[in-house]
């Protein structure tokens, strides 16, 4: 039995308890979606932007569905979808690719959303802040959805972390990964998926920090789909420092002139870890400009893979385009898949991609070594040095400087969830 | 202090030391000069521990302990200091961040706390202006954008920085102009003790005009075929090798 037929019979149990759980928006479109979903089934490695990742094992096991509504603080931006203070209908589910397999199965199974919206010219003095936090006492699956609405002229600093209950955070205390209570001694594996849509209106600023730090047990599956007006300003900065398995797809729409995007990304990955960035940039119109920049280090058996594409449209004249994507190998049982593309029908343009996979410099190693610093540690400050680059370019201080000293603790094995335990070999 | 037997070594399966055998004592300070290529870096490579060298045949001892044994930086803990030809360029990793790990990392090893952040940076101040080292470069990349003159001169300031017993100038003066040789060198005067040694390899008089050699080797196809005193530097100046390999 291939992977989806669980989810079809899932859907058909349990499609009508999702609804009663749910709101009219997110139910208007379910069936469909789940048509699409069941149409196509998981994709296979043959699907050009899943060639790098195993949906199919992935999604094999099963996981229980959580269906508990949002914990959300109530706040001035952020909503519950039943509870929206406008009209979402034009908005949810049109964003977002429709014909993807992992999308439609997000909108057949979502039973909540969360809701960011700023008013117009609205500029929020804080940065909004979202934590997921995966808990539960048995395999569970969740299927996370927010949309996020900017209007003219509103601005927005957003930022997501990824997380899991403290029962695993806890580095000293491993009982949770160990079978403490009510624990299997397996460990609790997560499996999320995630759509974000965010539609920038006209002149409007959005920034987005997704961070995850979850465990070896956690497969996420985060689809981002950004649309741009005119003269908007956007960037998504996307940082893994601790997973399982993570496949995290971008796509941005320039749908008016004089915008810009940046694209950041920082992966740090050893052990078993898999995270499989997949990015779009869309230029519909002239006069926008786009900036990504990848950086991944890979160590122990760990395998990165990036693939990204800028397209420009025939009409989308003057884009100036800029991709790289920079990663190390630090390890010589790491590995890292590189695909950077440009697909241009326009004849006025700018635009340039590169990729560079190398290992450790060891010039560079033994000079610190002659100066009395172990291999390890000249290891680490190399490491810390290549990501420095990504997290520079984080305009929020306090994130910025957060960042810094987790990635360095991350290069430490000191974000090892439990200092011996198996799971976090 | 150092006392080096038969030592043999190849770099990427070809042998370039060819028994190689050298005593340095406490408070000497020796030149080795020699044609290109006869061996002189691979030489100080080797006695750092640079693990692309491999050692065939010898023995190395460094105050009464066996340094092929050690690892490079347990050597540079023990007090050996190599003035990189070619310094290395770290991007990312700032000039205090690389001292203050070095610093920490030599004082672990002597079983010392690490410097409080406000005593570094005054010790930092301190040494900077031995070599005349500005400010602005500690906050840059470790020898990145930095020139010629300044790499050679971050080199003793790092020297001046971990306090090494036995150091070794690996053609510290190439690329330097007369200025700047001075201040390197005298730099480098300042800093010894009546206990530190040191291997200066040259092919030029004028550094040795500076750093006064007590010893005088010259290595020709991985072996020191001569040995002298400041003479001999002089010598090879004006006339060059050619009558040393008529001799052999």
């Amino acid at each position: 039995m291939k992977s989806e037929q669980q989810y079809i019979e899932l859907y058909s149990e349990a499609g009508t308890l999702i609804k009663q759980k749910s709101c009219e928006v997110m139910n208007a479109v379910r069936d469909a979606a789940f048509e699409v979903f069941k149409s196509q089934g998981f994709p296979s490695k043959k699907v050009e932007r899943y060639k790098y990742t195993d949906v199919d094992a992935a999604f094999a096991p099963n996981y229980g569905i959580s269906l508990n509504p949002y914990e959300i603080k109530p706040s001035k931006y952020i909503f519950r979808f039943s509870e929206a203070p406008i009209d979402i209908t034009p908005y949810y589910n049109n964003v977002a690719d429709k014909s993807d397999s992992i999308s439609a199965l997000n909108t057949a199974l979502a039973h909540d959303g969360i809701l960011i919206y700023v008013p117009k010219n609205d500029k929020p003095a804080d940065p909004i802040q979202i934590d997921y936090t995966l808990r539960g006492s048995q395999d569970t699956m969740m299927n996370r959805r927010v949309l996020i609405i900017l209007e003219q002229g509103a601005e927005a600093t957003i930022i997501l972390n990824d997380k899991i209950t403290p029962q695993y955070d806890a580095i000293q205390d491993s009982s949770a990964h160990r079978g403490g209570e009510g624990q299997s001694p397996e460990g609790i594996s997560f499996l999320t998926t995630q759509v974000i849509e965010a539609v920038c209106k006209d002149n409007s600023r959005l920034d987005i920090y997704e961070v995850e730090e979850t465990y070896t047990l956690c497969k996420r599956f985060s689809n981002v789909y950004i649309q741009e007006g005119r003269d908007c300003s956007v960037k998504h900065n996307s940082i893994t420092l601790f997973n399982g398995q993570s496949r995290n797809l971008c796509d941005v729409y320039m749908q008016g002139e004089n915008s810009e995007v940046t694209l950041n990304g920082c992966v740090i990955a050893d052990k078993n870890q898999r995270v499989d960035n997949n990015t779009l940039i869309h230029h519909q119109v002239p006069n926008c400009q786009s900036n990504e920049l990848y950086k991944y280090v890979v160590d122990g058996q760990a395998v990165g893979a990036f693939a990204g594409k800028i397209l420009v449209d025939k009409d989308a004249q003057k884009i100036s385009s800029q991709e790289t994507n920079a990663n190390l190998c630090a390890s010589s049982d790491a590995r890292m898949y590189t695909q950077p593309m440009l697909e241009i029908y326009a004849d006025d343009v700018k635009c340039a991609h590169g990729s560079t996979v190398g290992v450790m410099d060891e010039s560079a190693l033994f000079y610190m070594r002659q100066r009395g610093i172990c291999e390890d540690e000249a290891r680490t400050l190399l490491k810390n040095a290549f990501m420095g680059q990504v997290i520079d370019q984080i305009q929020l201080q306090p994130l910025r400087d957060k960042l810094y000293v987790k990635v360095e603790k991350r290069f430490r094995g000191e974000l090892d969830k439990c200092a011996d335990c198996r799971l976090c070999k | 202090m150092l006392e080096i037997k038969n030592l043999h070594a190849t770099v990427g399966g070809k042998e370039i030391l060819k028994g190689v055998n050298l005593t340095i004592k406490d408070g000497e300070i020796h030149a080795l000069m020699g044609t290109n290529g006869a061996g002189k870096s691979t030489l100080s490579n080797v006695i750092v521990g640079n693990p692309a060298y491999e050692v065939t045949e010898g023995s190395i001892i460094f105050n009464g302990q066996d340094l092929l044994a050690m690892k490079t930086e347990e050597r540079a803990n023990a007090g050996i200091f190599m003035s990189f030809q070619q310094p290395v360029e770290i991007p990312g990793v700032s000039m205090t961040n690389f001292m203050r790990a070095a610093v920490n990392a030599r004082r672990a090893a002597q079983g010392k706390e690490p410097l409080k952040s406000t005593d570094f940076l005054k010790v930092m101040r301190e040494k900077r202006k031995l070599v005349e080292i500005d400010q602005k470069l500690m906050n840059r990349s470790v020898n990145e954008g930095f020139s010629g003159g300044e790499k050679k001169r971050n080199e003793i300031f790092q020297m001046a920085m971990l306090e090494p017993t036995f150091c070794i100038l690996d053609e510290t003066d190439s690329g330097l102009d007369v200025d700047a040789l001075r201040i390197v060198a005298q730099g480098f005067n300042t800093l010894r003790t009546a206990e530190t040694s040191a291997m200066v390899i040259t092919h030029y008089q004028r550094l040795l005009d500076y750093i006064k050699p007590d010893i005088v080797h010259v290595l020709i196809d991985g072996k020191i075929v001569k040995t002298g005193g400041p003479d001999l530097a002089v010598k090879i100046e004006n006339e060059g090798f050619d009558w040393i390999k008529a001799e052999l």
